[in-house]
């Protein structure tokens, strides 16, 4: 099955009559299995698109779907059990008093079995390589520890769709590689759609497409491949592109002309051999 | 100000079932002037260190020398506000901690609270708005109606009020967008050349730590794990890769395409188009040898 998981049609959305759309009459969809990256800079109205996927603000004008159902003020707790979401701050959302706790709260309020209880919690626990925190007090952890263990508490309750909401800014670049990577393979493994949203576009190389976003208008929406090309734009949008990207396009200045644009630094030194033997 | 660590250990809630060691016998010495990077992967102990830096909390064991002031365990630290108003701390999203009705007061508390007065207070204000590239006009607002990285800018603007002569930075940019990355750290920089600070960075970022520090000091497990200059720690890749930390984006592919081209290419701090015209040039003289 390939439909839409989830659309938004002509949504425009502000937090009040006096200040300017946050959101502009914003389209697009989201096909089940997708992972979709939506980045843009601070205020570009990419965390709002979040918030009214699972309903924490509606739209003034214009309508959203999730998995087929308009998001509304009545639907907003079947929406809500689809998605899981992990914000920024993660000082936020802890509820637990051990990170057990934590990662079994919402295990619990789905009314999940006790074993499958403890096997879920072992395993996203792992996942996020915070299994040797699980007594410890939440709020004694360090900010990416503190995240680590809020995506466990997603990962566990095993939702149709994950939204990461900056999820991994405060994370060392290892973490925040191994944190994607996982749950990547959560998407892979349970077929579920995966919504990054950030900044940062080392991040989105291995979504499947991105949606760029500038003051509450969707700017463009293509591949990250094709989206490497566009740094001048980019970065008047205040965005900026991966080294191994910039470097490609200062190379294409150079005369050593790229055949593709790399995504990474293996596709750059086989594009810089083929262009070595051919000569 | 020469800020020096003698063999310091930190443990948290000793004695406890949640005993925590986040400081292992921590050794070094920053000169006056320096701006030093401090890496390491999450847990590593850099919070727990730099909280050292102000006297918010004090060594279970060891020594600290920040200029004249000495932290020691068990002994309070003599003019510990003096300390505190050398060393201005920026803490991790310090625009959760404004409160004030206007980003006037909120910039002035800071500097009030350590006995600066009035007059002096209203002098600072509009260097300490310069330097973090705030408007005038925006004084009277309340801080909580703008923008999160103007927030953030308003916090810093509250430390600068201080005239610290230490600057202490922890992911100053963290959740802000690229731009806003380099503005804050740009801004950092040019304030520590100006005002001769000593600025104490701690970062996940390699890049910016390679582009921005002096020094790097790298933490594991609450433990000094490397020292040295930039250019001498980050090209070390296993030593890096064992505590999970990557080499900076230029120095990786620089390596890699030595090692597949058989060439020679070496980081010596350039940039990204100079790189590029290395590359081209020493691909072309390849050609040209082989033909």
């Amino acid at each position: 099955m390939n439909s839409d998981q989830v659309e938004f049609r002509n949504v425009s959305f502000r937090y009040n009559d006096e200040q300017p759309w946050v959101l502009n009459n914003v389209s697009f969809s989201i096909k089940s299995d997708e992972w979709v990256a939506i980045i843009g800079h601070n205020g570009s109205g990419k965390s709002t698109i979040a918030k009214l996927i699972n309903g924490l603000i509606f739209p003034d004008q214009g309508e959203i779907f999730v998995n087929g159902i308009k998001v509304t003020a009545d639907t907003v707790w079947d929406v809500r059990k689809q998605v899981g979401m992990v914000f920024q701050n993660p000082d936020n959302q802890f509820v637990g008093t051990t990170v057990k706790d934590d990662v079994a709260f919402g295990l619990e309020n789905r009314g999940v079995e006790r074993s499958e209880m403890i096997k879920r919690i072992n395993a996203s626990l792992a996942a996020v390589r915070m299994s040797d925190y699980i007594m410890h007090e939440p709020h004694r952890l360090s900010g990416g520890q503190k995240q680590r263990v809020a995506i466990a508490g997603v990962l566990a309750v095993q939702p149709h769709l994950i939204i990461l909401d900056e999820a991994t800014a405060m994370l060392d670049p290892k973490g925040r590689t191994e944190i994607l990577t996982t749950v990547y393979d959560v998407k892979q493994n349970h077929q579920l759609n995966l919504i990054t949203i950030t900044h940062d576009l080392n991040e989105i190389i291995h979504a499947d497409r991105v949606i760029v976003m500038n003051n509450g208008e969707i700017w463009t929406e293509t591949s990250p491949r094709a989206l490497f090309m566009e740094e001048e734009g980019l970065r008047e949008i205040g965005l900026d592109i991966p080294f191994i990207a910039k470097l490609a396009n200062e190379l294409n200045k150079q005369s050593l002309t790229l055949t593709k644009q790399p995504i990474n630094q293996k596709e750059l030194l086989d594009e810089l051999w083929t262009f070595h033997l051919n000569k | 100000m020469d800020i020096s660590f003698k063999q310091v250990s930190y443990i948290y809630q000793p004695n406890s079932p949640f005993e925590h060691q986040a400081l292992k016998e921590i050794d070094f010495s920053i000169k006056s002037g320096t701006f030093v990077a401090i890496v390491g992967h999450t847990g590593s102990g850099k919070s727990t260190l730099i909280q050292h830096l102000n006297g918010l909390i004090r060594p279970t064991k060891g020594e600290i020398n920040i200029g004249d002031f000495t932290l020691k365990a068990n002994e309070k630290t003599a003019n510990i506000k003096d300390l505190r108003r050398q060393v201005g701390v920026v803490f991790q999203y310090p625009e959760h901690q404004l409160f004030e009705e206007t980003i006037e007061k909120d910039i002035g508390f800071g500097p009030k609270n350590f006995g600066v007065s009035d007059e002096e207070i209203k002098q600072r204000i509009p260097q300490v708005l310069e330097a973090v590239n705030l408007s005038p006009e925006l004084l009277s607002r309340s801080p909580f109606d703008l923008s999160g990285g103007q927030m953030r800018r308003v916090a810093i603007a509250g430390v600068l009020a201080m005239e610290p002569r230490v600057l202490v930075l922890d992911e100053p940019t963290a959740g802000l967008d690229p731009k806003g990355q380099q503005e804050i750290m740009d801004m950092f920089k040019e304030l520590h050349t100006r005002k001769q600070l000593t600025t104490i960075l701690v970062t996940h970022s390699m890049e910016d730590a390679l582009k921005y520090a002096d020094y790097v000091i790298i933490l594991d497990h609450g433990q000094k794990y490397m020292e040295g200059t930039p250019a001498e720690v980050f090209v070390q890749k296993e030593a890096l890769q064992r505590v999970q930390l990557d080499m900076p984006e230029i120095i990786q592919f620089i390596q890699s395409f030595e090692q597949r081209f058989g060439l020679t290419l070496r980081y010596k701090g350039q940039s990204i188009e100079g790189l590029a015209q290395e590359i081209n040039q020493l691909l072309k003289e390849e050609v040209r040898a082989d033909g």
